[in-house]
């Protein structure tokens, strides 16, 4: 039995936090990487010295997240040592080498060409420093597909043998090409690119409405703007796809989400607006529904049949408040994004994008929204995964380690404490780094100066290499 | 049995990999409050800034090559080492955000203080971590099986205060490369002083370690070791001699080459002295290894991609490679 201060839970929370606070900092790694290698690319092709400043610009902030990410990182992995050994020990064979490849191919190549990106203008040639920014960010792409189908696999468990409570391998490509591995990797990537374009977009947005630097944030703007165009309409279309995958697999989790508690037996299951799931009387309170519309959205028929949580043993149910709430919140984020990108079109229609206020604002105000979304989203996936650690295998409370509360609410503390100095330092630096704004006058490297170089109108002749 | 030895050397090769490259870096946050102005620290940090995050990454490799090659080693040894395991990592935490943290700030002294603080935790947990192994973990089954504090012991500090001395000497070394004027006169005095201490605490160690674990000295005493076992601290010694002779004649790289020898000659003899023990006295390598299409699996993926990995992290190296000049920008 699970109480709140035994290692169980514990435990759990710890690696909540940790996880909780971790991602945050991956996601702006894998977004900003992908902008960082446009802004390059502009730069190469288009010799517009604009393109160069935003990169010198908007690095900087890759570099403070980057480290905060890295650091916080390492403690992932060990966890499953400290306070999962039951569970990595089980599951080694098939688990833990989809985290030592993501070692092994990405988290080098990060490591191993972060500093050519960041120190090493000087240094290496154009090309050789395009190459080091791909590098770094496919390294991130790269990095989150092996993490995916490692926390994939804990949700739709392939190519393995039980042998006496053990995992045993059978199929390492069906292990890692799990049943929901490709579905949930796109809805997280485009999540991180979506998040960080709205970022930019927002933080640009600001400073036009102050009235700062107004060519360089337009542009800036304008990049993110074109991504996020492709972005937000792929990613509702992406997330409607993984909700089908997650009927398909895990239908008590789909039941939790939609607070759908009474399998529908004639007619079309309706789909939940708003409401509070009831897990002890098993129901939803005050609910807005509309008709038939889960059935149509997830089985695209009218009366597709859809199993209630009823189905599903009390034990073996997710808390449907929970997932039932988080869901809502991330999805509502999805479709806010897509709306603004609707004003968008509409605005850069009449040549407004720049120019209307009540568009800047907007963009100030849903700036962070992304990074919700995706702690969001995380926790719809986790807590509708419960009570199981592998799915419908091994439950959350087999996998701990032989170890006592206090050992995790001592760790558990001081991780809070850390995290919060940590956090508090990083938006200080980020926010003082906005603050000062970018660098528009030192000399670009001589090495990096392209002939017919399009320089900035407000610098007085050619800029001079060093 | 071929597969899981090759596993165990892998992994062996990972972390002192870890252990030299890292130490490094730990050094060097070891070494801060010695400089004597913020001018001096900011080029200490600039000796490792670009660097840093590949010679970690090492560690992150070690720890996913022992969950995925000997689970059980991993499973057993984060659980008995809890405390120390989590300290250290936390100790990184501070290091590591410092890098980017430090050159922002206006301020840097609070970042001075975390880079040490972080560096000095970091190392003492590595120290009293392996301390505690060889002093014996207590497992029922596949198991950790003892208590929380099991670990701590006055062998196990001992150890930890060992490894500052030996993280400093590895430091200074590398700051002979890799700087000039004060602070190198400062790192060759450093490194002298540094060098005796671990040698009188690799003496320590050895007359001490079987005391806690009588079956190093049946290892030892008894063939096919008795063979070879003395080699070891010969060369130890050796080591020893040159680089004290190296630091005397005011060699550059020599003496990072000899600290980087003293550091093998102990690494292999607690090796050929423990093997095939990963978890004295109850758990083998054999015990503890995944199973045999897992371990082959990994060992793919290990021959093709590492060797490409050396490559471009000594092109790293390469590209900046050279003396840190005094107030090289961070960002240039």
């Amino acid at each position: 039995m699970e109480t709140l201060a035994g290692p169980v839970f514990l435990s759990r929370l710890q690696f909540a936090l940790t996880i909780g606070f971790h991602i945050l900092f991956p996601t702006l790694t894998i977004g900003l990487g992908l902008y960082l290698v446009v802004v390059e690319a502009l730069w190469l092709r288009a010799r517009e010295e604009l393109y160069y400043r935003m990169y010198r610009f908007w690095v900087k902030v890759f570099a403070i997240n980057f480290a905060v990410g890295v650091v916080t990182g390492v403690v992932m992995e060990f966890q499953f040592g400290t306070n999962w050994s039951r569970f990595a020990i089980a599951s080694a064979n098939v688990f833990s080498p989809l985290l030592f490849f993501e070692v092994l191919t990405a988290f080098f190549l990060e490591a191993g060409f972060l500093s050519i990106m960041l120190f090493g203008w000087k240094r290496v040639r154009p090309a050789v420093h395009f190459l080091a920014t791909c590098l770094v960010a496919g390294g991130a792409i790269l990095s989150s597909g092996w993490i995916i189908a490692a926390n994939s696999w804990l949700q739709t468990p392939a190519g393995f043998s039980l042998v006496g409570g053990k995992f045993m391998v059978t199929d390492f490509v069906a292990a890692i090409l799990n049943p929901s591995f490709f579905i949930r990797l796109s809805h997280m990537l485009l999540a991180c690119f979506e998040t960080s374009v709205f970022a930019i977009a927002g933080i640009s947005a600001y400073f036009l409405l102050k009235g700062v630097e107004v060519p360089f944030y337009r542009r800036s703007m304008g990049v993110a703007l074109l991504m996020a165009a492709i972005l937000a309409p792929l990613q509702v279309y992406v997330g409607d796809t993984s909700g089908r995958e997650v009927f398909g697999h895990q239908p008590a989790k789909l039941a939790a989400i939609e607070g759908h508690w009474e399998t529908n037996k004639e007619g079309g299951a309706p789909l939940s607006l708003v409401g509070i799931p009831d897990m002890r009387d098993e129901r939803t309170l005050f609910e807005v529904e509309i008709p038939d519309a889960l059935s149509l959205l997830v089985t695209h028929t009218r009366n597709g049949r859809i199993p209630g949580l009823k189905e599903f043993a009390p034990q073996d149910r997710p808390n449907s408040l929970v997932v039932y709430w988080a869901f809502r919140l991330m999805a509502g984020i999805g479709f806010t994004f897509l709306f603004v990108m609707l004003w968008a079109a509409l605005l850069w229609r009449r040549r407004q994008l720049f120019q209307s206020r009540p568009f800047l604002r907007t963009l100030v105000a849903i700036q962070p929204l992304g990074w919700l979304a995706v702690e969001m989203g995380w926790v719809t996936a986790e807590v509708g995964r419960q009570p199981w650690l592998i799915y419908n295998l091994v439950r959350t409370s087999e996998g701990t380690s032989p170890i006592p509360a206090g050992n995790v609410a001592w760790s558990l503390g001081l991780f809070v404490i850390i995290f919060l100095s940590i956090g508090g330092s990083y938006m200080y630096y980020v926010l003082k780094t906005l603050r000062v704004g970018p660098d528009l006058t030192s000399p670009i490297p001589h090495t990096h100066m392209p002939a017919g170089i399009k320089v900035l109108e407000r610098l007085p002749g050619p800029a001079e290499g060093e | 049995m071929v597969l899981i030895d090759i596993w165990a050397a892998l992994v062996g090769f990972a972390m002192i990999l870890y252990v030299l490259l890292d130490g490094i870096s730990l050094g060097v946050g070891l070494l801060f409050p010695a400089a004597a102005n913020e001018d001096e620290r900011t080029t200490l940090m600039a000796t490792i800034s670009p660097v840093w995050d590949a010679n970690q990454t090492w560690l992150v490799f070690g720890g996913a090559a022992i969950f995925a090659a000997f689970p059980v080693l991993f499973g057993v040894l984060a659980s008995a080492l809890y405390i120390p395991l989590m300290t250290f990592i936390m100790g990184l935490i501070f290091r590591g955000v410092t890098f980017e943290f430090r050159s922002d700030a206006a301020s840097k002294k609070p970042w001075d203080r975390a880079f040490f603080w972080g560096s000095l935790v970091a190392v003492l947990s590595q120290g009293i971590m392996l301390g505690g192994i060889l002093t014996g973990i207590k497992v029922s089954g596949k198991e950790f099986g003892g208590s929380p504090l099991d670990w701590l012991n006055p062998f196990s500090v001992m150890v930890g205060i060992a490894l500052v001395p030996g993280y400093i000497m590895l430091a200074s070394c590398y700051l002979i490369i890799k700087t000039t004027g004060a602070i190198q006169v400062r790192a060759y005095r450093h490194a002298f002083w540094s060098t005796l201490a671990v040698l009188f605490f690799m003496a320590v160690v050895t007359v001490w370690t079987p005391y806690h674990y009588p079956l190093v000295l049946q290892h030892w005493f008894a063939p096919p070791r008795i063979y070879f076992v003395w080699c070891f601290p010969m060369l130890g010694l050796i080591a020893t001699y040159k680089l004290l002779a190296s630091l005397k004649a005011a060699r550059e790289i020599a003496p990072l080459a000899c600290a980087i020898s003293l550091f093998l000659s102990g690494y292999f003899g607690l090796m050929t002295s423990l093997y095939p023990y990963v978890i004295p006295p109850a758990i083998t390598v054999w015990d503890a290894a995944a199973q045999r299409e897992t371990l082959l699996f990994i060992l793919w993926g290990a021959i093709v991609v590492l060797p490409v990995v050396i490559g471009y992290d000594a092109y790293s190296y390469f590209v900046f490679r050279g003396k840190v000049g005094s107030g090289e920008g961070y960002y240039s």
